[in-house]
């Protein structure tokens, strides 16, 4: 098993997403993350999403996708080829002592102060999976009060678009 | 106005061919019209000329402008379920779009199975639901059920209609996606105030399907593969499935085993896409196939796969399934390939173009003196045909034998009938003892097993294929289950005939009960014939809905029963075959082991190691 980063793209209307919730869950294939949302075309929406799975599974996800009526193309984003970000907001304990401590990890990983309290920081991120795994494991003594996450969102490297005829799909 | 339409680069290629004429009154395509109306002329351009179906609140007012067309002609059913699978069956048997109407909430999640069954055996219909009004969506509100959402992982595609501007486009999407590429059912889900509004008629409208493209020219480079495997093989298999018949490339396929002389097996779904009379038609693959089909798959070198999809019906334990042999794995749809057995040589294409494409190029080799020598194989092939026929044995003056009443049904009505299965014992035999000779003849539930198939399929096929007579070859159990459609038989003149295999009992589970629970038999007695208790007694559940009942219990009247139900045209006959209870089907694979472990009979599985 390893992770995979699929980018669908689908006709932007009411139903789409469950139906390849759908297809994941009654196909037996789990989803790590699913990132949604519209893209340069208003018609078409974009989804990202992570799976957990296999070389031919995979292959059998794909092409169970691709026979959904509403889904125009999907590509899988391999991760030296392409940009891959979370987006994280995570609420950390933090008092007199701790809290000049935490604005500097936070600063060591780009990361940005949000929010402050009296008894809490909420600092944003972004990245891949292993930078805000980083951040994260960092922050854990100091006490996390509350962590989201976006799913993740990814983008193909170099000019090309995925929209392109010559991007081949998967 | 009404005409095929090509659309987005789609050709519309379903089955129903346009006819002339709407009639529906007062309304004209350029004048205003209700979405109800708009749906009938959608029905109507397409060519559709019969819907299955049964109204309610929701779905009211399509009904009103339906009874005004002279071109669809609605078959008022009594349980939805019947409505889906005569649809079904009217499609199976004619190749055309089978169509079924319902109203919303009990209605519709009537059609569940129906379209669960639709889309396992890859039937095209098009089923059309009414939905409580758009602004109820959501609320609880009465008759509401989520059909769309609870229909999504069992059809090809779906709708929910509240613009009644979209009907016509939905419709001819609905029609074009379910008889196209790998067909299948579409459900449209249409709004009461969608169907009440005031609308314009548009045709022939825009498909819009961006995402939807149905058909692949098989690759060249990969049918030169599949030539070159196959002329080097030694041990090469037709295996054939349902594909072929949906793709209408029995004549193909024929021409392919004259010119390779390759032996075939055709599954379940694919009984009749090759002559059984023809030699090298080994029948049935899987749990109760023939033994030559099974041992065939094991011992070949070479699976020439066609339009079938590995199911575990057929493979057995997939692990030890055709262990020696290379697969060419050709379906219309992708996914099937490599899904449960590895392809090596994967062909993306319809069954017909697949096969063509591969008859020219085996016959260019063939010019070219590469010829496939399978002379040694055909001999092993045919050996174990000889050795093991399918068989049973009948005791004399002893109960009847189910084999024997099916075996004469497929000899008295002949090859040009249509049959009709429900699910279990009486379908294998049906599958097994009767000889099919041409596709289409032979419609059956299968991926699904749906019990109470048979009645309601038959009933469509008979209205699809009116000139042919179709029998329902149906359980005692099955028959239970939908047997409120001869009402719709009778009242619509639909004069189908129903051999009940009448065991008693519900017989496929009473035989593995016999094999694998120590005869332990835990709610699988019927009570519909055994020690002379009939409830109820089918004779007189014919007759009370006014078709005619028989009952034959001995081998010596068999014939003359059978041929007696063959005068009867006007009406239909019911006839109450009592049959042997303790008969089993054979041969018979144990679920989830080798098809090696084949039985011919209780215990009894073939030594495979001598010369074989």
């Amino acid at each position: 098993m390893s992770k995979h980063t699929l980018s669908v793209l689908v006709e932007n209307k009411p139903g789409v997403l469950t139906r390849i919730a759908g297809l994941f869950s009654r196909r037996g294939f789990n989803i790590d993350s699913l990132a949604v949302g519209p893209t340069e075309n208003p018609n078409v929406s974009r989804m990202t999403v992570v799976v957990d799975v296999a070389e031919l599974p995979l292959e059998q996800v794909t092409k169970q996708l691709n026979k959904l009526i509403e889904v125009l193309k999907v590509v899988e984003l391999v991760e030296i080829a392409s940009v891959q970000r979370e987006i994280l907001l995570v609420k950390v304990s933090a008092d007199r002592q701790t809290r000049s401590h935490i604005i500097e990890t936070a600063h060591l990983f780009r990361a940005k102060i949000v929010d402050v309290a009296a008894e809490a920081v909420t600092i944003e991120a972004t990245g891949n999976s292993d930078k805000l795994e980083a951040l994260l494991r960092i922050l854990e003594p100091f006490g996390i009060k509350e962590l989201v996450q976006s799913g993740m969102v990814a983008v193909g490297r170099g000019s090309r678009s995925i929209t392109d005829r010559s991007l081949r799909s998967a | 106005m009404r005409c095929s339409f090509h659309e987005s680069g789609d050709e519309v290629k379903d089955g129903n061919a346009s006819r002339p004429g709407s009639t529906l009154a007062g309304s004209t395509p350029e004048g205003p019209v209700t979405g109800a109306q708009s749906l009938v002329m959608a029905l109507e351009a397409i060519g559709v000329d019969t819907v299955f179906g049964l109204p309610g609140g929701a779905i009211l007012p399509a009904y009103d402008p339906l009874l005004d067309s002279t071109q669809v002609r609605h078959i008022l059913v009594r349980h939805e379920q019947g409505a889906g699978h005569a649809a079904e069956g009217y499609a199976s048997a004619s190749g055309r779009v089978g169509v079924c109407m319902v109203t919303s909430g009990p209605g519709a999640t009537n059609l569940v199975t129906p379209l669960a069954d639709a889309y396992m055996d890859s039937v095209p219909i098009v089923a059309i639901t009414g939905q409580v009004s758009s602004r109820f969506i959501g609320t609880d509100a009465f008759q509401e059920a989520d059909i769309r959402g609870i229909t999504m992982p069992i059809t090809k595609h779906n709708y929910l209609i509240t613009d009644p501007d979209v009907i016509p486009r939905a419709i001819a999407e609905a029609f074009h996606i379910a008889s196209t590429g790998r067909p299948g059912p579409v459900l449209v889900d249409i709004s009461k105030d969608a169907l009440q509004a005031e609308t314009t008629f548009v045709w022939p409208p825009k498909l819009d399907l961006p995402g939807y493209h149905p058909v692949a020219r098989p690759r060249g480079k990969q049918i030169r593969e599949a030539a070159r495997l196959i002329l080097e093989a030694h041990r090469p298999v037709l295996y054939v499935g349902g594909g072929v018949i949906r793709a209408g490339a029995s004549d193909e396929l024929r021409e392919l085993v004259e010119l390779t002389q390759i032996p075939v097996v055709t599954t379940l779904m694919a009984r009749g896409a090759m002559q059984d009379s023809h030699p090298l038609n080994l029948g049935m693959p899987g749990m109760h196939g023939t033994v030559a089909a099974v041992t065939a798959l094991q011992k070949s070198d070479l699976l020439i796969t066609l339009g079938a999809r590995f199911d575990d019906r057929v493979t057995g334990q997939l692990s030890t399934f055709a262990p020696d042999a290379k697969v060419i794995h050709a379906d219309i749809d992708p996914a099937e390939i490599s899904k449960n057995r590895l392809a090596d040589v994967p062909i993306v294409g319809d069954c017909k173009d697949v096969i063509s494409d591969l008859i020219i190029v085996v016959r260019s080799e063939q010019d070219a003196g590469h010829r496939g020598d399978f002379g040694q194989w055909r001999a092993q092939v045919a050996r174990w045909e000889a050795t093991f026929p399918l068989g049973y044995t009948a005791d004399e003056g002893g109960p009847l034998a189910p084999q024997y009443v099916i075996e004469r049904l497929g000899a008295i009505s002949g090859p040009e009938s249509v049959f009709v299965a429900g699910v279990g014992q009486h379908q294998m035999w049906a599958s097994q003892f009767i000889q099919y000779e041409r596709p289409n003849s032979w419609i059956t539930s299968g991926g699904l097993g749906t019990m109470g198939f048979a009645v309601p399929a038959a009933m469509g096929a008979k209205v699809g294929q009116p000139q042919r007579t179709v029998w329902a070859i149906d359980g005692d159990g099955c028959f239970q289950m939908t047997n409120q459609e001869l009402a719709t038989c009778v009242i619509n003149k639909i004069p189908i005939k129903v051999a009940i295999i009448n065991n008693s009992s519900l017989g496929m589970v009473r035989q593995w009960q016999t094999l694998f629970y120590n005869e332990r038999y835990s709610s699988t007695d019927l009570h519909t014939s055994h020690q002379q208790v009939r409830v109820p007694d089918f004779v007189k559940l014919a007759e009370a809905y006014g078709c005619v009942g028989m009952r034959c219990d001995s081998a010596a009247d068999v014939d003359t029963t059978i041929k007696a139900a063959m005068e009867v045209n006007d009406v239909p006959v019911v006839v109450d075959f009592v049959v042997h209870r303790d008969a089993m089907v054979w041969p018979m694979v144990p679920a989830g082991v080798s098809n090696d472990l084949i039985q011919t009979a209780r215990g009894l599985t073939p030594a495979w190691d001598r010369e074989d």
